[in-house]
This record gives C-alpha cells, structure tokens and sequence, in this order.
C-alpha cells in the first residue's frame, strides 16, 4: 500500500514536471532554442494568480484568465525584444540572453513582490479521490494536472499537424531558410510559438503553485530546470515524449527518496538521465536525426 | 548541430543547478541599496565606535536579516541618546548579504573599507562562516545574534547570543523527554543546510539518553524543498507521535500545508529557525495551531514589554527573537566596551584582544535570557525556553 501512496505521490510531481515540459519542449521543437526563461516566466504566472485572487479577492477563473494573458504577453514581448535580434546569432549567444532574462525576471520579481514566501491558496477545488477506504488519497490538484495535461497534449499535437500556423511551425522547425522561400512569415511562426508556450506556462504555474504552495521569486526556477531534463530525457521536441519524461522523473524521484535515499534523490535522477542519454542519445520518443554536414 | 545544442543545453543546466545549490539561490544586487544607513552624533573630539553588521535584508531568509538590523538600530539608537559607550556615540552601517558567504565576504569588505571596528553579525550560519575565517585573521572582533553552527565562532575573536546547533538539538530532545510530548520521534530535516544537519545530529544523539526513539529521519535539500509527501508518509508510516523540525520556516510551512492534506497530525517542534512562521503572507495560521518552538525569546514575556513596545512603534511588526538577539548583542559589546574601559582610537586589533577578555567576564540580563554569561569559547551560558502556538500567536511554556 505504500509503493502505491509513493508511486502516486510520483505521479503528482511528475505531472506538474510534465506541464511545464510541454512549453519548453514545443519552444525547443520549433525556434530550436532552449528558453531557459520558462521557469520564471512560470512563476509570473504564479504572482499573477495570487495578486488577483489572494490579495485583490478575485475569482479563480478571472485570476487564471488573467494569469494568461499576462504571461503570454510577455513571452511574446520576452521573444521580440531578447530572441528576435539574435536569429542569425550562434546559438550560445541565444542561451546565455535566455539565461539573462531568467534572472532579470527573479530580480525584478525579487524588487516589486520581495523575497518572503507565500502561502498560495490552491484554486483548483476539486476534492481528492479516496481509494482503498481512503487508505490512498489523490489530491484534486493532482487529477486536474493529469488532465490538462493531457488534454493539452493532444491539443498541440492536433493544433500542429491540423491547422495552417501549425504547418507553418513544422515547415520552419524543418528548414527555416526554404520556409521563407515558401514565403511562412518566420518571426510571426516564432512569436506565435512563444505565445503558445507561454500561455502554457501561466497554466503550469497555477497548478504547480497549487500542488506546492510556496510562492517565492525562485519559485520556478529548479521546477523548470527539472522539466527541461524531463523533456530532454522524454526526447526535446516531441510533445509526448515530454509528457513521458516527466511523469517518469516525478516517479523515479519519489521512489528514490522512499526506498534508496531521501538525501540522494536528485543525484539518482540525474544519473538516469545520463544512463538513459547514454543508451539513447535522444531520449525516450526522440527522432534519430542525422547530422547534415 | 542538435546534439551540439544539446550538450550546450546540459552544461548550462548543471551550471544553473549549482547557483540554485547557494541557500537562496538568488542572484540580486541590492547588497547596496537596502543595507547601507549609518547614524549617530559624533562626540566631542569626533571619534565614535563604528559598529558593522551583516545579515540577509533581501533573499529567502530575509526575516531574520531584516529583524537583526531592525534590532541593532533600536538598541544603538537607546544607548545614543542615553549618552552613549564610555562617552562616545556608536555608529552603524548594515549590510545584506542574502544568506549568502560570497556576498556575505563582499559586505565584510565593504564594511572594512568604512571602518568597521566591531561586527554584529552575521545572522545566517554559512555565511557567518565565512565571514568568521576573515575577522579571525584580521583579529576584529565578531559577535553573531543568531549564527548557531558550531563552526561559526571558530576563531578566539568570535562570540555568539543565539545556542549553537549542538546546544539546540541536545535543549530539544531534553525538552521533549523531560515534558514526556512523546516517544516516538519523525525528523524531517534539510541536509544541505548546516544549520539543520547539526541540530538533527545532536538531537539524534541526545534523543537515546531521555527514552525517545527516532523512528525515521528523512533529508531533503534546497533544490527539493517544496514537495514532502514522501518524507511525510514515511513519518507516518513509521508511527511518528512528534515531528521534528530543525529547519526554517519557509519549508516549515509546506510541510505543515501538505501533513494536513494527508490528515497527518503529529506534535510539530522546531527550533529558532522556526520563528516567522506566522510572518509568511498568506499563510493560514490554524495549520500551526500547537506548534512547538525552542526560542529564547517571546514577545508575551514580561521582561520583554518595552522592547516589544519600542520595535513595534518603531518597525510596524512583532520582534523575532532574531531582532531581540540583535537587540541583546549590542548590549553585551556596550558592556564589555565599558568593562575593557576601550576607546575608538584603538587600533581594531587592540579592541579586539580587550574584548574577548571583557565578554568572559560580563553578565547581561538581556531579553534572550537572564543571566547570560559566556566562556573563553564564545558559546552562551543561559536557559532554553519553549513556545506553543496557540490562536496565531506565541505563547511561553
């Protein structure tokens, strides 16, 4: 009974691993650029929560809906103002300004809320699932987590393959230089991409904020540096293989700490990331590419 | 091409992860903005004793920095106008170091360069740590309100006001067998903290000798501090009547929000580190109802009404025993300064060496404790005290 109570506790972790992996991964699978950004970009969706519905006393959907729109305004804005210039830079340059902006977020976070954590009160008010005589209990928060997980998955994946932007994405992930010539606007495709990701991470940060309800400037930082590993280790730019990667880090990080060592969880899980990148360099779903030369 | 990525990709997440490895994780710069005031009259030849202190204002533990300098001016200011020490006034000049050691070394710098000849500080014990190699060397003399690792008044120039790690955990496992909470002993506790793995050790220790059992002792780390349920089943599972926690209040509070979701409702205890629970925004405050603390301080006791009254006049907030020991250590300098009969225009060396022979042989009656003396060492003699949550609100055992 407890490696059940384990493996679910597992399975909460890892699907909020899972929802943040999806933006990164759906970054990464079309600009071909790791948004490092994305953990902060979480937490301001955090703030954006609690300051509607904690401190002005809104209602949860106008504080999600709003939550929303800011993140997705600044991911756009994020994208037009650090990324855009840099398209034809090398791709270290992309990742240290990514890196920049994750710490101009926590800073500016750091200036205008301070630095004491807060309590989030969760807004998802769905009662736990009592099984086995409520011997095991799944939180409410864990369930709606699963489920917009994957009901977003299957969204972008329809959204991607079905509709003209979709394609479009496709077409510049492929090849950027033919896209142009096919005449796709490029830095539309690209901006849309990073609005997608961002509205995605408004909704990652009120469920993980809402699983684990501490609520700080850092609060997304080591969350997204463990989804950026889920989606690495689920295979980077497939959207399920993001959604695989990290519920299998949120339970092989649990079951670490019940059963091996609740001090070695974090070197356990990094060393099956490596072990797997060993066997298979591109990760669970990943596609073999070869490298053109 | 993508693998390159790739491996970019992973260089920086093991460079980022270690950044996150620093207590706080932070990277902010206001170390300049938000420490730095100094006040005080001169006297009448223009010499004053300038008094440095160093603590975390910004950054995941900036309650306790916060109070120690809160503390510090309230009590420079009383003993300034009362005339100040030996008839010189005092200034001061606070820096934030955001619990962090680097920084922490930056601000001692920066403090020298001003002409720090005594150091409050620092509040958090990392950085007290390294903070203490330097001033060892420079033979300044450093008095921590609140660092409590054993290794934090390494050097023969430094003295604390708070009980070290070892002190806490062995108080704790006496107080609990002493008032009989319990028998059966959960610790969940920050292996990565200095802090919490030393009272977790000597706690352990102590724990056999007064009839308690440890029934299981669960770590997590600074990068794992927001998920508990696994180390919280395993308390359960294991029967655990009592909770210990020898961590801060930040993660105190989580796992005091997921225990009640899973219905587990053992004694919690927990030592200073603890104090400030009741501070975090929006936290809700029944979750800690019955709550345990060792701290040396309470705001309720009567020894403590016109410095509680003062501090909140003066701040707007309830004083943390973080503020009273801040509070305690500048009278403790005042006096030894008066016993060593010292003046400012002895080199810092030279204050020094007078120093460490005054603070043995003074006694305080400070609001941390009655009677406090301390010994060639450095460590504190006094008495530990317990409080209990009860309605939101401290109350003396």
């Amino acid at each position: 009974m407890s490696f059940l109570s384990y493996l679910i506790n597992g399975i909460s972790l890892g699907s909020v691993y899972a929802i943040i992996a999806l933006g990164y991964t759906m970054v990464y699978g079309i600009a071909k650029m790791l948004n490092f950004a994305h953990g902060d970009i979480i937490m301001v969706g955090g703030f954006a929560v609690f300051t509607i519905v904690s401190t002005m006393g809104g209602s949860s959907a106008v504080g999600i809906l709003v939550a929303v729109v800011i993140c997705t305004v600044l991911g756009v804005t994020i994208e037009k103002v650090a990324y855009r210039p840099l398209r034809g830079a090398s791709p270290l340059a992309v990742l240290i300004t990514a890196i920049g902006v994750s710490y101009l977020l926590q800073n500016i976070a750091l200036l205008v809320f301070g630095s004491n954590a807060r309590q989030f009160t969760s807004v998802v008010n769905v009662p736990a699932l009592k099984l086995a005589g409520g011997e095991l209990s799944i939180s409410g928060v864990t369930i709606v987590t699963i489920l917009s997980c994957i009901v977003i998955m299957i969204a972008l994946t329809a959204f991607i393959n079905k509709t003209r932007i979709g394609q479009a994405m496709l077409a510049v992930s492929e090849d950027r230089g033919a896209a142009t010539l096919m005449g796709i606007n490029v830095n539309g495709t690209i901006a849309v991409t990073f609005a997608i990701g961002s509205a995605l991470a408004a909704v990652a940060g009120v469920l993980l904020c809402s699983a684990y309800p501490s609520l700080t400037p850092y609060t997304g930082s080591m969350p997204g540096i463990k989804a950026f590993v889920a989606a690495v280790f689920g295979g980077i730019g497939s959207i399920p293989g993001a959604m695989i990667g990290g519920i299998l880090l949120g339970i092989i990080e649990n079951l670490a700490k019940a059963y091996i060592s609740s001090q070695l969880s974090d070197a356990i899980v990094f060393s099956v990331l490596i072990i797997v990148l060993l066997v298979r360099p591109t990760g669970i779903l990943g596609k073999k590419m070869n490298e053109k030369v | 091409m993508k693998k390159r990525l790739l491996s970019l990709g992973l260089a920086a997440v093991m460079a980022m992860s270690m950044t996150a490895c620093g207590s706080s994780g932070s990277t902010s710069d206001s170390a300049e903005e938000t420490g730095a005031a100094s006040q005080g009259e001169e006297s009448a030849d223009g010499a004053t004793f300038k008094i440095g202190g160093i603590g975390p204002v910004t950054g995941a533990n900036a309650a306790y920095g916060q109070a120690v300098a809160n503390g510090m001016e309230l009590a420079i200011k009383e003993i300034n106008e009362a005339g100040g020490v030996n008839g010189y006034q005092i200034e001061y000049n606070f820096q934030d170091d955001e619990s962090d050691p680097e920084k922490a070394v930056n601000a001692y710098n920066t403090l020298k360069d001003w002409g720090m000849q005594l150091l409050l500080g620092t509040v958090t014990s990392k950085p007290c740590i390294a903070v203490g190699a330097e001033s060892e060397v420079d033979n300044l003399f450093q008095l921590t309100p609140s660092g409590s690792a054993v290794a934090c008044i390494a050097g023969s120039n430094a003295f604390r006001v708070c009980f070290s790690d070892p002190d806490q955990g062995r108080a704790s496992a006496q107080y609990i067998g002493e008032h009989k909470l319990a028998t059966k002993i959960g610790i969940i506790y920050d292996s990565s903290s200095e802090y919490s793995d030393g009272i977790r050790e000597s706690f352990a220790a102590e724990a056999g000798n007064q009839g308690l059992e440890v029934v299981a002792s669960e770590a997590f780390t600074a990068d794992t501090n927001t998920d508990f349920s696994v180390q919280l089943d395993k308390c359960k599972e294991a029967g655990a009547e009592l909770v210990f926690l020898p961590i801060y209040y930040q993660e105190a509070s989580v796992i005091l929000k997921q225990a009640s979701d899973k219905d587990f409702k053992p004694l919690f205890f927990g030592c200073d580190g603890m104090d400030g629970i009741l501070s975090v925004e929006n936290f809700d405050t029944s979750l800690a109802e019955g709550l345990m603390l060792l701290t040396p301080f309470s705001v309720d006791e009567e020894g403590s009404q016109d410095f509680v009254a003062a501090y909140e006049a003066a701040y707007g907030v309830e004083p943390l025993q973080f503020a009273a020991g801040a509070y305690d250590g500048i009278y403790a300098m005042k006096a030894a300064l008066e016993k060593a009969e010292a003046t400012p225009d002895m080199s810092v060396s030279d204050l020094c060496d007078a120093m460490k022979v005054a603070m043995t042989e003074i006694t305080i009656d400070g609001l941390t404790g009655e009677g406090m003396t301390w010994n060639e060492a450095g460590e504190p003699n006094k008495e530990p005290k317990a409080v209990k949550i009860v309605d939101g609100a401290y109350v003396m055992q």
